[in-house]
């Protein structure tokens, strides 16, 4: 049971940071299919903290630097979502698909490389361990095992409702993803404020990637990516109808859909019903789909998202 | 020097656009306090002169001055800066803000980050009460009148302190009492020393508002005249360049057998719960134009999809040529000979990827001229009928029948939208706004073709909101106001004056149906 | 001659080209960058390594390599032609990645749990891909969910839902599916003879020449037929096609059919040869769907640019496996096919760049007529 709700916190923190992610670029104006992407290379970035900086440097420093490396990896990835999407007008979707495609490629060759080089061609895995290190993100508390990152996740939450709605910053930003031209006309600079957006997603899409990859395991094979999980986010930002705090409970509820694959087994009343472990992992993609089909007649999408902003057509 | 220098003064302002100049040598000089008219056809510069001088574009040449002194505005902020604000045509406002937030979008107080609303809804209150501009500041955008979202717009250039007001275009969606109360918050707003640019080419609001009047002709200027000096045949000589007879050179008609019948026809609004058509009833018959008039948005739309198939009807029946087509998909409708000339040609009336020759067979295409019995489509066939039709109703267009429809003007766009719909001789034809943004030349040549469409002995359904083009094409008006037919008026016995009333709900027959 | 030239680069094929080339050309320039990042001492070796692909065997070695990545090169192409289609017809087509799932799960049942022909088993795969389509169909035309996000989910059930249904027909040793040589060599695609053209390599099938027919019968039906410009109508202006009496609706769901048969058809063409069998335990979709994405756009959206793109990318691809193992990986090859994908992004942008550069030349030029035309007029 606790491992339930660890597992569920742990997959639910995840969802919910890369969801408000998505959640930021598409109040912008951008769509961002390239999440998945975003958090593989978050993921290398956290992993390789973990990897190279030693255990005596104590917990605190070490959930700090892992945060601010995977963020910044984040960042910098989704810079070229922005490039693309804001400066050239390129089709948003191809992008994301790219960058998703771009994410594991560049995480498997620079990782096999780095383990090339390392061992002298004996390693030739896409691995990284961090499993001494690992032990520093985590509390103990009885059974269950306290992440950091889950009041990282938390503190995002409550930042993003914020930013979003009590500030001015979240006040142009929403703007610029409804009716980019109104912005525009006001004064604000629509293209800056898209850049922030999609920046700030590939800051929580970073994050996620690393809470993703040390949720349970503590050797991450970066040739298969984060397994979907970018997706699953899109899903739950969707099902959180791009609001932060129903994106909360999206993800808390995916996230249970997703702890219940990994620890069924250990309910005997599940075990004994005998579904096999891939029902619990669709089953968030079948609610989502289901949900889509009944709200997607009154979407709450921002109106201007994935239309390229330009300038010279007012 | 003696006067005092202009609020805004733009001399020899010159703006080119690829393939045009839509502003040559144009000066504006506007007196502080007065509401000063800017006149012009569709398509004169107006727009252009206002997006320069409100920094959404930069002229190549000539000079902007404030207060006498030239100053540069490379964009919005530099014009808010100036104390220029305006009103879009097409209102920039965030549908799921509310009023308060669209009306601080941009220039937001804030505290720690934090925004500060409660101040801002003192001022925005204070500032409603000032110059009678009703708004319920908590209200969505969406949920309100276009009425209130226009004082919304109002509200936006006073609470950023704006000196000079840019109307463009106010009064295009407004109904006349709304229009009534724009023109007096206008001259409050004079009266508290703004000076205010209006921005129209409805001569009679003017002529009721303007104290003096510059006139913009195929992006020249022609001149600038005091309004107490000048009368509506002057300024409409001013801005057609010739003498404009508003009369349509047409015959009696003679009206034959019913074409069109629709009984009791009722049709379910798309954007709120009510019916947008209400029981309406009426005919045409072949050999005469009948015209529903009415302001925007009172069900016109939806009546022609009800009538045309594009929106399934909840109750009555339309019957042509004596089949009942209620519920008669589009391509029956359209074999039958049904014609539809649709409101907005972008949305509807063509694909705009297509060549032109492609967007000519529309309607068309699976006839066997044009698709043979194995699906393949014959292409030297469309050609050859895209090019007729090209010849015969003077399309114009930079590469003849390969051209892609986007690129060729909207006069052209719809020429061509109405050689594939007459050529389709049908028995009806049902033309919704089919002038609008035109200019003057192509408005002529369709309502010609309209005209001559009668009297080859179609039935005509001509939707409009032009009253002029009301009062002058059709045989006969109805008048839509929420949803129901409210009037029937013979244009040669009413005046713009009754119609009107009978647009804005003040007057209603009771004859029932 | 310099207007010759000039009026070539106004042909929009022509720009399609060159804007392909460039991304392909940038593609292997980053690529190269990675490798000179990795180790520069191989690298100049390695990316010509990439480059040469099977080229690089000798004699009658090079045409069973060469055999080898036509037979990729097929699934892959008819991946392309899915995405294309619906793209024509205004869809974004990410969902053929689970539609081609969907056409392995059903052809590999078809062959190893009923033991039934080729034929029938294609059928299948393209069945199950079609029924796929039409549900992400459906799910737009009724309740407007957009067909990425339902693509994109539909690819994640479809996954796990294939590895639940071949798990049962794999291999009791290995996490694969039992081999369909041993277990129904019926369910195999002839060859009719071609492999010997391709040094007797087994797995050269007509899998390869009917994915090129299938690439000109959607050329043929997207260009030339009254089903076609109903389609493309529909695509480009949903509102119109409803106003002229199309079944718009219908349309849509008809197209996404068609493009899921088609990538469901194309995973029957691979896994029908025999060359590959499924891995139930893999734990993302087969990235053949979404490099079928790529290949498309560096086509041109056309379906004979996608034979030649399809090729390859499968050509750089097998290139990938060249590279010294001991210094380089083989992912650089999919590194490179995503950085032309990405690039892909800036074809329109490109394109664009081209036509204002030939049009201010044109005004240019106009400009002078005018000029020496004035100057005539004032003698």
């Amino acid at each position: 049971m606790t491992l339930l709700i660890q597992y569920t916190l742990i997959f639910s923190s995840v969802l919910m940071l890369v969801a408000l992610g998505g959640c930021f670029a598409e109040h912008s104006g951008v769509i961002n299919i390239g999440l998945e992407g975003i958090m593989v290379i978050g993921a290398l970035g956290g992993a390789l903290v973990l990897k190279f900086l030693p255990v005596t440097v104590g917990a605190p420093v070490m959930v700090i630097a892992t945060v601010v490396v995977s963020a910044l990896f984040g960042m910098l990835f989704s810079l070229l979502l922005a490039v693309a999407a804001i400066n050239f007008k390129a089709d948003q979707t191809i992008t994301g698909t790219a960058m998703n495609m771009l994410a594991t490629a560049a995480a498997t060759v620079a990782v096999k490389a780095m383990n090339t080089a390392a061992s002298g061609g004996n390693d030739v895995s896409s691995d990284i361990a961090y499993t001494h290190t690992k032990d520093l993100l985590l509390v103990r508390v009885g059974g269950f095992e306290f992440n950091w990152f889950m009041l990282v996740a938390v503190l995002c939450l409550i930042a993003a409702y914020i930013a979003l709605y009590k500030t001015r910053f979240g006040l142009r930003l929403r703007a610029c993803g409804e009716h980019p031209q109104a912005a525009d006309s006001v004064g604000i600079n629509v293209y800056k404020m898209r850049y922030a957006g999609v920046l700030i997603s590939g800051l929580l899409g970073g994050l996620g990637g690393i809470v993703y990859i040390t949720a349970g395991v503590s050797v991450w094979k970066f040739e298969n990516g984060v397994a979907g999980f970018g997706f699953l986010a899109l899903a739950v930002m969707i099902f959180g109808a791009w609001h932060p705090l129903k994106i909360a409970l999206a993800a808390l509820l995916f996230g249970f859909c997703r702890a219940l694959g990994n620890v069924y087994s250990g309910f005997g009343f599940l075990l004994d019903m005998n579904i096999p472990s891939v029902v619990y992992n669709m089953l968030p993609y079948i609610i989502s789909l289901v949900v889509l089909a009944f709200t997607s007649k009154k979407s709450r999408a921002p109106k201007a998202e994935g239309i390229p902003y330009d300038k010279g057509s007012r | 020097m003696q006067e005092a220098p202009y609020a805004i003064e733009m001399v020899n302002i010159t703006k080119r656009f690829p393939g045009i100049i839509a502003n040559d040598h144009v000066t504006l000089q506007l007196k502080k306090g007065e509401i000063h008219a800017l006149l012009g056809e569709n398509g004169a510069g107006k727009s252009t002169l206002m997006s320069v001088l409100f920094g959404l574009y930069q002229a190549e040449e000539g000079i902007i001055k404030k207060d006498g002194v030239e100053v540069k505005i490379n964009n919005p902020n530099d014009a808010n800066a100036l104390g220029i604000g305006m009103v879009h045509q097409h209102f920039k406002l965030v549908e799921c803000f509310s009023v308060l937030d669209n009306i601080i979008l941009g220039v937001e107080d804030t505290k720690n980050g934090f925004l500060q609303r409660s101040q801002a809804r003192e001022k925005v209150m204070a500032l409603s009460e000032k110059y009678g501009l009703r708004v319920n500041p908590d209200a969505m955008i969406e949920d309100i009148s276009v009425g209130m979202q226009q004082r919304t717009e109002i509200l936006k250039m006073l609470y950023r302190d704006n000196e000079i007001l840019i109307f463009d275009e106010p009064t295009a969606v407004l109904t006349p009492q709304e229009i009534e109360e724009l023109l007096q918050i206008m001259r409050n707003l004079a009266a508290e020393g703004k000076s205010i640019l209006f921005i129209s080419h409805k001569l009679n609001e003017i002529m009721e508002v303007a104290d003096r009047c510059t006139v913009l002709r195929k992006g020249k200027y022609i001149g600038t005249v005091n309004i107490a000096d000048t009368n509506k045949a002057e300024l409409s000589r001013m801005m057609v360049g010739r003498d404009v007879e508003f009369a349509v050179q047409k015959g009696k008609a003679h009206p034959a057998e019913v074409v069109l019948d629709v009984q009791n026809l009722t049709v379910p609004s798309k954007v709120h719960k009510n019916n947008a058509v209400k029981n309406v009833s009426f005919q045409v018959h072949a050999g005469e134009i009948v015209c529903i008039a009415g302001i925007d948005g009172n069900g016109q739309s939806e009546l022609v999809y009800g009538i045309s198939g594009l929106e399934p009807v909840s109750g009555g029946t339309v019957t042509m040529c004596g089949q009942d087509i209620t519920h008669a998909p589009i391509r029956r409708r359209s074999v039958l000979g049904m014609s539809h000339i649709p409101e907005d040609r972008h949305k509807h009336g063509l694909v705009l990827d297509y060549t032109l020759e492609d967007n000519m067979i529309l309607q068309r295409y699976f006839e066997p001229e044009f698709t043979n019995k194995l699906g393949f489509l014959r292409r030297k066939n469309i050609r050859a009928y895209a090019e007729r039709l090209i010849e015969q109703y003077d399309v114009r267009s930079g590469q003849g029948p390969v051209t892609i429809a986007r690129s060729m003007s909207g006069g052209n766009q719809q020429k061509a939208i109405i050689a594939r719909e007459i050529d389709k001789n049908p028995q009806l034809l049902i033309a919704v706004q089919p002038t609008r943004g035109l200019d003057v030349g192509a408005i002529e040549y369709i309502h010609k073709q309209i005209v001559a469409q009668r009297d080859a002995g179609k039935a005509v359904l001509l939707v409009s909101l032009e009253l002029d083009e009301v009062m002058t094409v059709s045989d006969r008006i109805l008048v839509m106001y929420e949803g129901e037919i409210v009037g029937e008026l013979d244009p040669k016995k009413t005046t713009v004056e009754e119609l009107g009333l009978y647009m804005a709900g003040a007057k209603k027959e009771a004859k029932g149906q | 001659m310099n207007k010759k030239r000039e009026s070539l680069l106004r042909r929009d094929s022509v720009q399609t080209l060159l804007a392909s080339l460039v991304c392909v050309l940038g593609g292997l320039i980053v690529g190269y960058l990675v490798l000179l990042m990795i180790e520069p001492s191989g690298a100049f070796e390695a990316i010509v390594a990439v480059m040469k692909s099977f080229f690089r065997y000798p004699g009658a070695l090079k045409m069973k390599y060469f055999g080898q990545v036509l037979v990729r090169t097929a699934p892959l192409l008819m991946c392309a032609l899915s995405v294309l289609f619906a793209y024509k017809v205004g869809m974004f087509n990410i969902g053929a990645a689970g539609q081609y799932c969907a056409g392995a799960c059903a052809a590999l049942y078809g062959a190893l749990a009923w033991h039934l022909p080729w034929y029938v088993c294609l059928i299948l795969g393209m069945a199950a891909g079609a029924v796929l389509g039409m549900l992400a169909g459906l799910l737009r035309t009724l309740f407007n969910v957009n067909v990425v996000i339902s693509g994109i989910m539909l690819n994640w059930i479809i996954l796990y839902l294939t590895n639940l249904v071949l798990g049962t027909v794999k291999s009791p040793t290995s996490p694969y599916t039992k081999t369909i040589q041993s277990t129904n060599p019926g369910a195999l695609i002839p060859s009719l003879g071609l492999e010997k053209l391709f040094h007797n390599e087994k797995s050269v099938t007509i899998a390869i020449p009917l994915a090129i027919i299938m690439a000109i019968v959607v050329w043929v039906v997207l260009n030339k037929t009254k089903f076609g410009y109903e389609l493309k109508a529909t695509g480009s202006n949903y509102n119109a096609a409803k106003y002229c009496g199309m079944k718009e609706n219908r349309n849509i769901i008809l197209t996404m059919v068609i493009a899921g048969a088609l990538a469901g058809l194309g995973a029957g063409l691979l896994y029908l040869t025999g060359i590959e069998d499924w891995e139930t335990t893999i734990s993302s979709v087969p990235g053949m769907g979404f490099n079928g994405i790529a290949v498309a756009f560096l086509g041109g959206l056309s379906p004979i640019g996608s034979i030649l793109s399809a090729f390859f990318i499968q050509y750089i691809t097998t290139g990938g496996g060249n590279v010294d193992l001991q210094v380089y990986c083989s992912q650089i090859s999919s590194l490179i096919s995503a950085l032309i994908i990405y690039l892909c992004a800036f074809v329109a942008f490109f394109k664009f760049f081209i036509q204002t550069r030939l049009r201010k030349a044109d005004e240019r030029k106009a400009a002078k007529a005018a000029q020496i035309q004035e100057g005539g007029e004032e003698k």
